[in-house]
């Protein structure tokens, strides 16, 4: 994340666009905001992406994840503060910067009158591409979606994860420095999200630095080097996802389910137990850094958990200590 | 026709494009390569039409003033009018249902405007695809008109890109008024804007048919320009009248794209 300057005015470092190419960082944003009328979605946040990383947002729905992509996708105009993307200005050089950039959108927009093939084809040449290229890229991109088999059909009848590495193999079509991910693996069964965590891991590896939105900790945690943790459209928190654990939370975390009305009652009997304690819908979590220990405890005060889980520590509970509520409801 | 509008959209105070509008119309085509049987319906309409009004009715009312005392075969009169009344159709139905599909439905331009496209490029792009596919149905009119012996006048080659330039107007303030629509039923709308048009704009009868305080009123909509200016180069009466005709179309359709610019721009990039 780098030193925040929170109190530096906004715009106070401006320079001239073409100057600040040098600049290391490839997202750079002070003071972000992007207000529809009433409603503030983006209040305000700075962070900083550098070069070959993978950034995360992680925050629950409407916390302001998509609306700052949109910003940094150059599709949305700031409200106020100040934005770099590649060192230019999205408001002035939208077209140059977004000609650098690879977007996967939340939802698949994927060109449903047109092939497997064409879907790449037609979007390479969006950005002034030459046709023997696009043509070259796509069949590469085919291999890398393991879609290879499946060039010519149409893109209805594809699977949920079939469309999902298509609209990423799209956004790969110009070999962009940025690919932007709007929650990647949302609606996606297991098996073809580690797929596309591995399609993912690989991209990073070639150099490709990615920006991408999740409401889901366990994709934070693979995926992302450093992440800002959003809500209500602010930034709570920023670290890798270890120091975010380390900061906010416990080593090791004890799960206890009790009958759901008394979760509050056994909380109270506990509280001695962990540096602190959340009471869920459904089970109460003990944070601590020995979590056998801790149900040892348990088992000799007499108490009887319906179920006993020691577990590590997550960015779910980072976030539950944060805000007091959990990422996905 | 591109180059023009693209030129023009520069100078106008329009939204930012990458002028990259030819990769949508080139995605157009490819997309119609799977739907093509679409494409020749809408050669057939005009042309049976022109049987159907022009050559059956046409034999029982004979001869037709055509203005300035010249009087011709009815199929010679009405045949230039079915041709522009056919450039407006297919422009309007390109521009309204087809646009409305792929913004609302299909949600095309959203995956457009991430790349370098702007919606400039948008507008620019899908108007001129408009205007090839009419190109297309005029073109295959006119050879269908020459054949069956209404053209009577070398002249008449011109009528191809005033078919254009009919297109061109329509299909803009067609986008344009799409970006308005909140659903199908709006498009009521254009029916009840473009029937009474078709049929009343001294398409199938002449303008002195109307009392005179009547015929301002025709005078003012975009079609009788459009059957004016065809019907007068078929026949080969050529003047600077036409010259009238011509630029109220072409402002209809720079006002057209500019409109529909800023309103995809107020819809895709808020």
């Amino acid at each position: 994340m780098g030193p925040q300057k929170p109190d530096e005015p906004p715009g106070e470092q401006r320079l001239p666009s073409i100057a600040v190419t040098s600049d290391p960082a490839l997202i750079y944003a002070r003071g972000l905001t992007k207000r529809f009328g009433e409603l503030t979605a983006v209040d305000g946040i700075d962070f900083t992406v550098e070069r070959g990383e993978a950034f995360g947002f992680l925050g629950p729905n409407g916390a302001g994840k998509t609306s700052a992509m949109r910003m940094i996708g150059c599709v949305s105009p700031p409200t106020a503060g100040e934005l770099r993307v590649l060192g230019m200005d999205p408001t002035t050089h939208g077209p140059a910067i977004r000609a650098r950039l690879g977007v996967v959108p939340q939802r698949d927009t994927l060109d449903e009158e047109l092939t497997v093939r064409e879907n790449l084809i037609v979007y390479g040449r969006y950005f002034g591409l030459p046709r023997a290229i696009v043509r070259e890229r796509a069949a590469e991109l085919l291999g890398f979606a393991q879609l290879a088999d499946r060039a010519d059909s149409k893109v209805e009848p594809l699977s949920g994860g079939m469309k999902r590495r298509l609209t990423i193999a799209r956004g790969l079509i110009n070999e962009p420095e940025i690919l932007l991910l709007d929650e990647p693996t949302t609606g996606l069964d297991p098996q073809a999200r580690h797929l596309l965590w591995d399609r993912l891991f690989r991209l990073k590896q070639s150099g490709v630095t990615l920006v991408l939105t999740t409401h889901y900790m366990d994709e934070a945690e693979q995926l992302c080097d450093r992440l800002v943790v959003m809500d209500k459209g602010q930034i709570v928190a920023h670290g890798s996802p270890r120091e975010l654990i380390e900061q906010y939370s416990t080593r090791e975390v004890l799960e206890l389910r009790f009958p759901p009305e008394e979760h509050a009652r056994y909380a109270e009997k506990l509280a001695d137990l962990a540096a602190q304690i959340e009471v869920l819908q459904d089970r109460l979590l003990l944070y601590t850094n020995d979590g056998d220990d801790g149900a040892a405890t348990v088992h000799a005060r007499g108490l009887a958990p319906l179920s006993v889980l020691v577990r590590r520590s997550t960015l779910e509970d980072v976030f539950l200590h944060l805000t007091g509520r959990s990422l996905v409801d | 026709m591109t180059t023009v509008v693209r030129a023009v959209a520069r100078v106008l105070p329009v939204p930012a494009g990458a002028g990259l509008a030819r990769a949508l119309v080139e995605r157009n085509m490819l997309a119609f390569r799977h739907g093509w049987i679409v494409l020749i319906s809408g050669i057939f309409e005009p042309v049976f039409y022109l049987f159907s009004l022009g050559v059956g009715l046409g034999g029982l009312i004979g001869v037709i003033d055509a203005g300035d005392g010249r009087l011709v075969e009815y199929p010679v009169f009405v045949a230039p009018a079915l041709m522009a009344a056919a450039a407006m159709n297919g422009a309007i139905y390109d521009a309204t249902f087809n646009i409305f599909f792929k913004l609302k439905y299909a949600k095309l331009y959203d995956s457009v405007l991430a790349t370098p496209l702007g919606t400039r490029d948008v507008a620019v792009g899908e108007i001129s695809w408009a205007l090839l596919r009419g190109l297309l149905y005029s073109v295959a009119f006119l050879l269908v008109a020459a054949a069956t012996g209404v053209v009577t006048s070398w002249w008449a080659v011109l009528t191809i890109p005033a078919a254009t330039l009919i297109g061109f107007a329509f299909a803009a303030v067609g986008m344009a008024a799409t970006t308005f629509m909140r659903s199908w039923q709006d498009f009521d709308y254009v029916q009840l804007a473009i029937m009474p048009m078709f049929l009343f704009s001294a398409t199938f009868y002449p303008l002195s048919t109307y009392p005179e305080q009547w015929q301002w009123v025709v005078q003012a909509t975009p079609l009788y320009h459009g059957v004016a200016l065809v019907r007068d180069l078929m026949l080969g009466q050529l003047g600077f009248g036409l010259l009238g005709h011509v630029a109220y179309l072409a402002v209809m359709g720079l006002l057209g794209t500019v409109v529909a610019a800023r309103r995809l721009q107020h819809l895709l990039l808020p």
